[in-house]
Parts: C-alpha cells; structure tokens; sequence
C-alpha cells in the first residue's frame, strides 16, 4: 500500500539508491531497561553501513532482534519487501541474511574445512537418509569445498584447512567466521564488531576484506564502537545511544552532528574503546563525568 | 572355582548377552551425547519402552513377538518426540532433567501394583520369548569356544546381538562421516552458529534423539529378549549410568567407543565381583576376614569401577579411542 511512498522516502533517507532492510518500531525490554528503541532504521543495497555507538547503546542487541536471535516486545521488519518479523533465525539465514558473533563462534572441535562446509546451503546430504548414500550427495560436496577452498584462499587460512577451528588465533577466528558466512552466499552480510578483539594489523587486512564484499555486490551491515574504523569503508553511518538511533548519514555528515558528539565522541573523541568490561566500566564513568560538568558550565 | 575360571568367567561375561545390551544403550548414547551434545539421562526410558512393549504385548495380549518389537521401536519414536518437543528448544538442561524424571515417572508407573494385570507389578512381565526359542538353530548342548562355553540360547541372543551392533556401526559411521552428521557436531560445538548458516537445528536435534532412542529401545528389547523378563528393577536410574559409564570409557563421539567400553565394562564389572568373592571365600582366604568378608566383597566391584571412572574422566577424559588433541581445544 505505502510502499512506494516508503521507498521513496527512504531514497531521500540515504541519498538515492533503494533498500534492502527496513524496520519500525522496534523495541526490547529488559526488565525495566530499554534496550532497544528504533523508530525507524534502514540499510541501503549495494553499500556498507556501519552502526556504531558506545557500548551498551543496544547495537547487538538490536542486531540479534533483527536476525531472529531475540524476540522484540513489538516492531516489524522486512527484508527484501518480505516481513521478518517472527522468523527463526535459520529462515532468516536461507533468505540471504547471515550474521557473524561478536565473541566469535567458530565450530571448535570441526576442522577449518568442514566449518566451511557446514555453511552451504541446500546440501542434500544433510538429509538423514540420503546422507548414508553417499553418491547422492559427493559431487554436490566436492563443488562445496572447491567454493570454500576459494573463500579460504581469499582469506588466507588455506594453510590452516586441517586444523581444527579451535586452534586458530582469535583473529583467524573472526576470518573464518566470515569466510563461512559468505558459504551462505547471502545478499546482506551482518558483522558484529568484526574488529573487536584482533591485533592492528589484521585490523587493516579484515576492513579490505569487508570492502571486498560491497565490490562483488554483497550489503554489508556492521557493527563497532570505534568511529575511526567506520570513516574509511562505510558508505553509511548508524548511531545508536542508549537503545535510540541519534543520528545517520554519511561519515562526514554523522561525526559532525552535535547529537553524535554529545552522545559518544564528546566523551572519548581519541580513546580506543575496547568491549572488556573493565574499559566499558571506565567508559561509562568518564561519560557521567563528562555529562556532569557539561552540566555545572 | 579356580582363578583361571575367574578369567574365563569374565570374558565370557564380556561378550554376554548384558554386555550387548549395554553396548546398544551406549550407542544410542553416543548419538545424544558424544555426536550432538544431548544430555540424555533417562536412555533407561527409551529401553524400558522398548523392553515392556515387546513383554506386555506378548505376554498380557497375547501379540506376535515380532510384531511387538515393531512397536516397541516405534514406541520409543513416541517418547523421544513427547520428550523433545517441550525441551529441544530450551537450553541443553532441561532435556536433562525431563528425560531423568520421565525414565523414573516411567518405572513407577509400569511397576504400580494396581496395573499389576497389565505390567506385572515388580515382577514385570516374562516368558515371552517362545517365537525366538523356537527358531534358534545353535545346537542345544551350546557352544564350546575352547576356555569359554555358552549355553545355546544365549549364543544365540550375543549372535544376534553383535550382529546388530556391527549394522549399527557401520550406519553410524556412513551417518557420521555425511553433511547430516557434520551438523549434528555442529550443534555440539555451538548451536547458535549453526542455526546462523541456515540449517534447522530443532529438527537435527530431533532426529538424533528419535534416533539414539529407538537404538536405545533395541537394547531394552535385547535386554527382555535375553532373560525372558523385563522388570522395574531392570531399569532403574543406574542403568543410564552404567551406559554413560561405558561410552565414556570406550570414548564418546568414537564409532567404536562404546563397543570396546562394553568390553572391558562388562569384563571388569564381573571379574572384579569374581575375583573379590574367591578372595573372600574358603577356609584360608587369599584376603584376611579381618579386612574383608565375603558380604563386603560383593561390594568391592562398584567401588573399584568408581575409582575407575573417577581416574578415567581425569587422566583419559576422551575416553580410550578418544583424541586427547580434540579435548584440549574444548578448553580454550
């Protein structure tokens, strides 16, 4: 009914181009908490965008109701014009919208090569009858890991393809976590703090692979707390504060908006924020005083 | 009994027909626990179901032996999926604590005096086997395999038993080596990540309940089959224990796991109990009266198999076959 004058609206949102996710009115309590709060949120085709907001603003929280992970208490959203709301994650996953973890889920004790393996989707194999056949499914599984030796290659963890996933460094770890995402092949890649956790030097190496999912068409949503890393590769940015989104817009545009400042930068323009609880404690006490003698000036 | 029979009594012990039907109670085990990573602690249950169906049916209604093995299978269908669809969804505890009540809730039940007409109260149902009898080809004076003897029929029941097992074996590996097995560890691993690649995990998780249970049914069944009786007391909580006690010695999510743990479960479970009581016993016992008597003996085996377990789970946690790399890594 309202679609047209939606999307419309949202090209304006975002400066042309059309959507690929939309949600309204998306709320989750916990106990008297409100964790999340979005009256309105977009993610344009084609593009990376980043949600970023200091932590405990609800951004993996609101990613995990987006994914199916977490039930909203009200809100709707679609995917592709299609409703998701309700949806169990793994539906959302075979739709084309897949999801890394923030403390990052590899399969520990299956080797680097059947983690890959284990995101393909359609397998027949992995029907319980046929897969006792195994001519029914073993070509089917050799184009499988030829696609994940290529992902892996790109990834550079082909060396690794033996070892159990357990073994690996925690950076290696979030590469095959999104090296197993794109197994998937999905349209829309959703990365929770990709960076948190890996050394500077990966750092770099993993913002050229998020680009590199844009360049071959993927959307890419992620996550992180840390403005400086977004400024390079997002095309779009997403503040949230306390469970609100503050403000969007280019980068540009975002990290000169006074809402942004107040809300994050103001309090932690230089600092590198880290998701150990002892910074985010810090993090939180430096941010009530600063509030405090923004008050007293 | 001379020390030599002590040996030669618990190696035929541990290929009887009880160390079959541990074995197959173990393998459903394996599926729950060392594939998928399902805390099932009322396998007793699904052997129960399996075991009484095949009783009760013959014995009480007259039904055709292998027809009520039939619905003894598909009876433990019907009680893996009443477990699993109020619990699969919940966190892995639950199906613990709801398979550990229905197995008990279960055996009061079939054991209740006043469905004694039905069931048989504690005496359970027996005499059964006829249809099995009278088929069985091995000669009736049994079987004589040099320092061990069988008597016919339970050469018979171990011939069919080992056999199943050995299908078993070889189904599980071709299940275990497939994609369909891939998720199954999977979701051991990390459910979660699994259900975010697009696969079902509440069916998987199904699957191998209903799977690992109707093994499980056939190892009640095997159980009924080999006395000619199944009781209450054949059962009881421990029965689970014994069967996670065998898994975890032959080594958990190991095809052969729990066909070597039966092995050497069963075999030390008797020669300690045989060893202990000819230690006792006589007029000049090997062990002083003093420290120990013949009624205190009986005891020794259970506590010699818990210490066991106990230097198992911290010396050898992946079990014999297990790979000690693999454990490491669960730790990090």
């Amino acid at each position: 009914m309202g679609a047209d004058t939606m999307n419309e609206k949202h090209e304006t949102a975002h400066g042309g181009g059309d959507v690929i996710l939309v949600a309204d009115g998306v709320t989750r309590t916990f106990g008297g908490l409100k964790a999340v709060d979005v009256d309105h949120f977009e993610i344009p085709r084609g593009k990376i965008t980043a949600l970023i907001g200091p932590n405990g603003a609800g951004k993996t929280t609101f990613f995990n109701l987006l994914t199916g992970f977490d039930k909203p208490d009200e809100g709707s959203w679609t995917f592709n014009g299609q409703s998701l709301s309700g949806v169990p994650p793994y539906k959302v996953a075979r739709r084309g919208m897949v999801r890394t973890f923030q403390l990052t889920k590899v399969l520990s004790r299956l080797t680097v090569i059947e983690n890959m393996r284990l995101g393909a989707t359609g397998q027949k194999g992995e029907r319980f009858l046929p897969s006792v056949l195994r001519f029914l499914w073993q070509g089917q599984e050799d184009a499988n890991t030829e696609r994940a030796m290529d992902l892996l290659r790109r990834f550079k963890l082909d060396a690794k393809k033996d070892d159990f996933a357990g073994s690996l460094s925690g950076g290696q770890r979030k590469l095959l976590e999104m090296a197993r995402a794109l197994m998937v092949d999905p349209e829309l890649i959703m990365l929770d703090e990709p960076m948190a956790g890996v050394n500077p030097a990966l750092k770099q190496s993993l913002l050229g692979h998020v680009k590199s999912l844009r360049d071959e068409g993927r959307t890419v949503l992620f996550v992180e707390h840390d403005m400086d890393m977004v400024r390079d590769i997002s095309d779009w940015v997403v503040v949230m504060a306390q469970g609100k989104i503050v403000s969007q817009g280019t980068p540009d545009a975002v990290m000169s908006d006074p809402a942004v400042i107040d809300a994050y930068l103001g309090a932690h323009h230089d600092a590198e924020l880290t998701f150990d609880m002892e910074s985010q404690i810090e993090a939180e006490a430096e941010q009530e005083i600063a509030a405090e003698t923004e008050e007293n000036r | 009994m001379s020390w030599f029979e002590v040996l030669t009594n618990a190696i035929e012990q541990a290929v009887g027909p009880q160390a079959v039907v541990y074995c197959l109670a173990a393998i459903g085990l394996n599926i729950h626990f060392g594939y998928t990573g399902l805390l099932n602690f009322g396998q007793a249950a699904f052997m129960m179901v399996g075991g009484y169906a095949v009783g009760a049916l013959v014995q009480t209604w007259g039904q055709n032996l292998w027809l009520s093995i039939l619905v003894g299978l598909l009876a433990a269908v019907v009680l893996a999926l009443i477990l699993g669809v109020p619990t699969l969804r919940l966190r892995a505890d639950y199906l613990a604590i709801a398979t550990i009540a229905a197995a008990e809730a279960l055996r009061q039940i079939l054991g209740a005096a006043s469905l004694n007409d039905q069931f048989g109260g504690q005496d359970g149902r027996f005499g059964f086997t006829e249809a099995l009898r009278d088929i069985n080809p091995i000669p009736e004076g049994g079987v004589d395999l040099g320092i061990i003897q069988f008597r016919s029929y339970d050469f018979f029941i171990m011939l069919i038993g080992w056999v199943l097992v050995a299908l078993l074996c070889v189904f599980i590996y071709l299940l275990m080596r497939s994609p369909w097995g891939r998720v199954l560890k999977g979701i051991r691993e990390d459910e979660d990540a699994v259900r975010s690649l697009g696969k079902n995990v509440y069916s998987y998780k199904m699957q191998a309940l209903v799977l690992g249970g109707v093994i499980g049914a056939m190892a009640g069944i095997m159980s009924g089959l080999a006395t000619s009786n199944v009781a209450p007391s054949d059962f009881a909580t421990d029965t689970t224990f014994f069967a996670y006690t065998v898994l975890l010695i032959g080594g958990a999510a190991r095809v052969l796991g729990p066909v070597l743990g039966a092995l050497i479960f069963w075999f030390f479970l008797n020669g300690l109990d045989l060893f202990f009581g000819k230690a006792t016993s006589g007029t000049d016992p090997l062990i002083p009266s003093a420290i120990m008597d013949s009624n205190q003996a009986s005891l020794m085996r259970l506590i010699v198999l818990g210490l066991v377990l106990m230097l198992i789970m911290i010396y050898r946690p992946q079990g014999i076959l297990g790979d000690r790399r693999e454990l490491a890594i669960d730790g990090r």
